[in-house]
């Protein structure tokens, strides 16, 4: 994770896309200028990049299900419960499954776990639409590649 | 549209939107009249996909209107909406 520049994602671990789901990790820095603020002298992920982290996962599931044309913009944040602390160095999974995908919308489950403690889940609503530009697009595609999700669109 | 279809989908734009139920009659616009916004009609569109087990084309709607094709009266008037709904639920069973 790079929390100053919101990547959150380091890898993805699996893709099913038949089975709507996604398992991400996320390794949480050892530094970050975020833990010089939240808090001095107790530094912890903050709750809501907890619930980017696996808004974050779901996007990348929406986008490869969409064959990476579509992208997917967090729109309602459901039932967040932040059930733990997370400090510097700790390995996070974010599995996000989707409940259902309308036209321009989708719903999703998250959770968010250390090893078998659910650290933090919430529901999740998208919405779905085509990339607003070029630069986005590619932009985001090559994050794809480099987070390696299964089908992601070779370089260009 | 049917009395049934009605009464559902009156009944989520109700408790989804916190509007009372006796507000909501078939010629009420779901955004003129009831003031649905964009963000709390997504949770009405779940709740009707779900209800009906359908997929509402909100897509396809939107732009027809915003092309000026078409009224929203026609999707977004609650006689047309359960009217769409009932053609979709026909639709998926035939």
């Amino acid at each position: 994770m790079l929390l100053e520049y919101f990547h959150m994602i380091d890898r993805v671990l699996a893709l099913d896309l038949a089975g709507q789901t996604i398992r991400a990790e996320c390794r949480v820095p050892e530094t970050s200028p975020v833990f010089e603020g939240h808090f001095p002298g107790h530094p912890i992920l903050p709750g809501v990049l907890m619930i980017e982290s696996m808004a974050q996962a779901g996007g990348w599931l929406l986008l490869a299900r969409s064959g990476f044309e579509n992208a997917a913009f967090l729109a309602q944040v459901k039932a967040a419960k932040m059930r733990d602390f997370v400090t510097p160095s700790q390995i996070l999974l974010a599995d996000v499954a989707l409940q259902h995908e309308g036209s321009g919308y989708a719903v999703a489950s998250g959770r968010l776990s250390r090893g078998d403690k659910l650290v933090a889940e919430a529901s999740l609503t998208f919405r779905v639409m085509r990339f607003p530009n070029e630069t986005m697009r590619t932009q985001m595609q090559a994050v794809a590649r480099r987070i390696g999700i299964p089908g992601a669109p070779a370089d260009a | 549209m049917t009395s049934s279809t009605f009464e559902t989908v009156a009944g989520i734009i109700s408790e989804t939107c916190d509007i009372p139920r006796e507000k909501i009659t078939p010629q009420s616009h779901v955004i003129n009249d009831l003031g649905v916004d964009s963000l709390d009609f997504l949770d009405v569109a779940f709740a009707i996909d779900k209800a009906f087990g359908i997929k509402m084309p909100l897509e396809q709607w939107t732009q027809e209107v915003n092309a000026g094709k078409v009224s929203s009266d026609r999707y977004f008037v609650l006689s047309g909406l359960c009217a769409n709904i009932d053609s979709l639920v026909a639709a998926k069973a035939a």
